[in-house]
């Protein structure tokens, strides 16, 4: 970055470049580190100590961590909210990523007529609040209104019915499917704009060698927007990872049917607040926020280390 | 175009059309019944209103019995000053990072890109607590705050992209005739922002409108909650009014859908000239 800096401000006073940077940093640096990475780091800090009824605190050391993955009324919530959430995570990597792949593909067909429309109508779902679409489907799938075992039985599939969301077994995929229904777009806009940068030349020269348009996309379109899927799939585990509204509307904060569909996020606000079965805790729930932090730190790391660093290798 | 071009045309409209009949498919189905009296809702959910099933009785009780416009300016107030916020301090930090030369201004700009990936929900205890002790506790400021500093690392990431596309010269030329920095700024450099800053602009709107947990936590009365909190609140207490509930979940869905629709050109430009890489 160091080339766009002009002479001119380079040769500055020392005390004039002072003050500028003040005046241009100054609000943005200070609100950022109050509100975003000191919250970060006094909860991790938060997370080595314990509090009394009388709310006097005392340093525990890691004592916190050994209860939450150690006690067994503790770890078994947990290994549960974590068992889910990668449950979560798994169903939106096989279901989010192919479908918006496939999608951005068909708009990016050369030629294709109201793409603009596709895009708009197909992206909607995304700007949506998570709570409206959670609640949404929550009545659309509602035995009471019909609705879906009205279209069901219309296509003579009536059998298949069930009580989706409320059953323990299909409640925490039914959930997933309806994020990957609402967030599809994200995938889909990315890779379509990653299949647009890809020069023309080269799928000139693939057609001119005689190959269809579903060759061309999966031996040349599909390995060059590798880097961009890769970027999706980090972008889906940062989200998933630190999920909650969904399942807090549909669900509550107990996240039924028996903890079925209970993730990292809602095990966090019941530790922190507390409902119906315990008392609030904020330093156990610091801790819960804690191990949800490094397990979204692993992730990143895994991603910079091992995936980007291949990806860069490629180009 | 020969006829095998065009039945694979026709294969992928078809595909294309019954997506975007999925996707849009269930936001209409809510907002055209939640336009019916309860007996058409249940009786016929998929045709739509006509002169004998049209009513207003959902939206009627939703007004009475909530304080939806409350929540709704709470929405708009928090979401336009924090928008307002990111989109000055995220220009001007982005414009001392891009412009000016210090020591530590890589680990300045590294520092500021964490909030990018590392998500600020997780310092929520920390959170809760400073403001309970700086007395903002149940405050729209507490929420604005939060929103800003979620909002700066992404604006200042996609501003400093676009700052560095001005031309140069544009600066040292005004710079040669001794205005002074600030005026460069806010005269020459701000209003080239113009399209940069509608990108960042529906960024920072969507994930601050539809936000449900730091209303949650840090809001505790009626006057301060914000649409989205208003609504999930109102749904768990009239679950089993089907007009009301398909009234303020279509309020909820409405303003939402006129603003992307009106944006969704500018969205959409945003995205795929790769402002988010």
């Amino acid at each position: 970055m160091a080339e766009s800096v002009s002479n001119i401000t380079a040769q500055m006073p020392r005390a004039k470049l002072a003050g500028l940077l003040l005046f241009f940093l100054g609000p943005a640096v200070v609100i950022y580190t109050l509100f975003s990475i000191y919250p970060l780091v006094a909860t991790m800090a938060l997370s080595t100590y314990t509090s009394d009824p009388s709310g006097a605190r005392f340093f525990v050391g890691l004592a916190n961590f050994e209860t939450l993955l150690g006690d067994a009324l503790w770890s078994k919530p947990f290994w549960n909210a974590l068992g889910n959430n990668l449950i979560f995570f798994a169903v939106h990597m096989c279901m989010q990523n192919p479908i918006g792949i496939a999608l951005a593909g068909l708009l990016s067909l050369p030629g294709l007529r109201l793409k603009g429309f596709y895009r708009t109508v197909m992206f909607l779902p995304t700007m949506l609040s998570v709570v409206i679409v959670g609640f949404s489907w929550n009545l659309i799938l509602s035995p009471l209104w019909g609705v879906a075992a009205g279209a069901l039985k219309s296509v003579g599939l009536g059998s298949l019915f069930a009580p989706w969301l409320g059953l323990e077994s299909s409640a925490l995929v039914t959930l997933s499917l309806i994020s990957v229904w609402q967030f599809v777009g994200i995938p889909m806009m990315l890779i379509y704009a990653a299949l647009l940068n890809i020069p023309e030349e080269l799928i000139d020269a693939a057609r001119v060698d005689g190959l269809g348009q579903f060759r061309i996309f999966f031996h040349i379109k599909l390995p060059l927007v590798l880097p961009t899927i890769s970027l999706v799939s980090v972008l889906t585990f940062v989200a998933n990872f630190n999920a909650f509204d969904l399942i807090y509307s549909v669900k509550g904060a107990l996240a039924g049917p028996n903890f079925a569909t209970d993730i990292l996020g809602t095990f966090f606000y019941r530790t922190f607040f507390g409902n119906q079965l315990q008392l609030g805790n904020p330093t156990m729930g610091s801790a819960v926020a804690t191990v949800m932090f490094f397990i979204i730190l692993v992730g990143l790391c895994l991603y910079l280390f091992l995936v980007q660093r291949r990806i860069r290798r490629y180009v | 175009m020969t006829a095998e071009q065009r039945a694979r045309s026709l294969g992928v409209h078809l595909v294309l059309v019954a997506y975007s009949l999925l996707a849009v498919g269930p936001i209409l189905l809510v907002v055209m019944n939640s336009f019916k009296v309860r007996s058409a809702i249940f009786g016929s959910p998929l045709t739509p209103p006509d002169a004998s099933t049209f009513s207003l009785v959902g939206y009627e009780k939703v007004f009475r019995s909530s304080h939806i416009l409350t929540y709704y300016s709470n929405s708009l107030i928090v979401t336009l000053v924090s928008m307002a916020l990111v989109l000055l301090f995220g220009a001007m930090a982005a414009w001392a990072l891009t412009e000016y030369r210090f020591r530590g201004s890589t680990a300045l700009a590294l520092f500021l890109s964490i909030g990018i990936m590392v998500p600020i929900r997780l310092g929520s205890v920390a959170i809760l607590n400073m403001m309970r002790s700086a007395g903002l506790n149940d405050t729209l400021t507490a929420l604005v705050l939060v929103y800003v500093a979620q909002g700066l690392p992404m604006s200042i990431f996609i501003l400093s992209e676009f700052i560095q596309q001005i031309p140069r010269d544009l600066r040292d030329a005004a710079r040669c005739d001794g205005v002074p920095e600030t005026r460069i700024f806010f005269e020459v450099v701000a209003p080239l922002l113009r399209p940069a800053i509608a990108t960042v602009a529906v960024f920072t709107i969507v994930p601050i409108w539809n936000d449900l947990w730091f209303p949650l936590i840090l809001t505790s009365s009626d006057s301060t909650h914000t649409v989205t909190l208003g609504v999930q609140q109102f749904l768990g207490q009239y679950i089993t009014d089907w007009n009301s509930v398909l009234a303020a979940l279509s309020m909820a869905i409405l303003p939402v859908v006129i603003i992307y629709v009106i944006l969704s050109r500018q969205l959409i430009a945003g995205l795929t000239s790769g402002a988010v890489k």
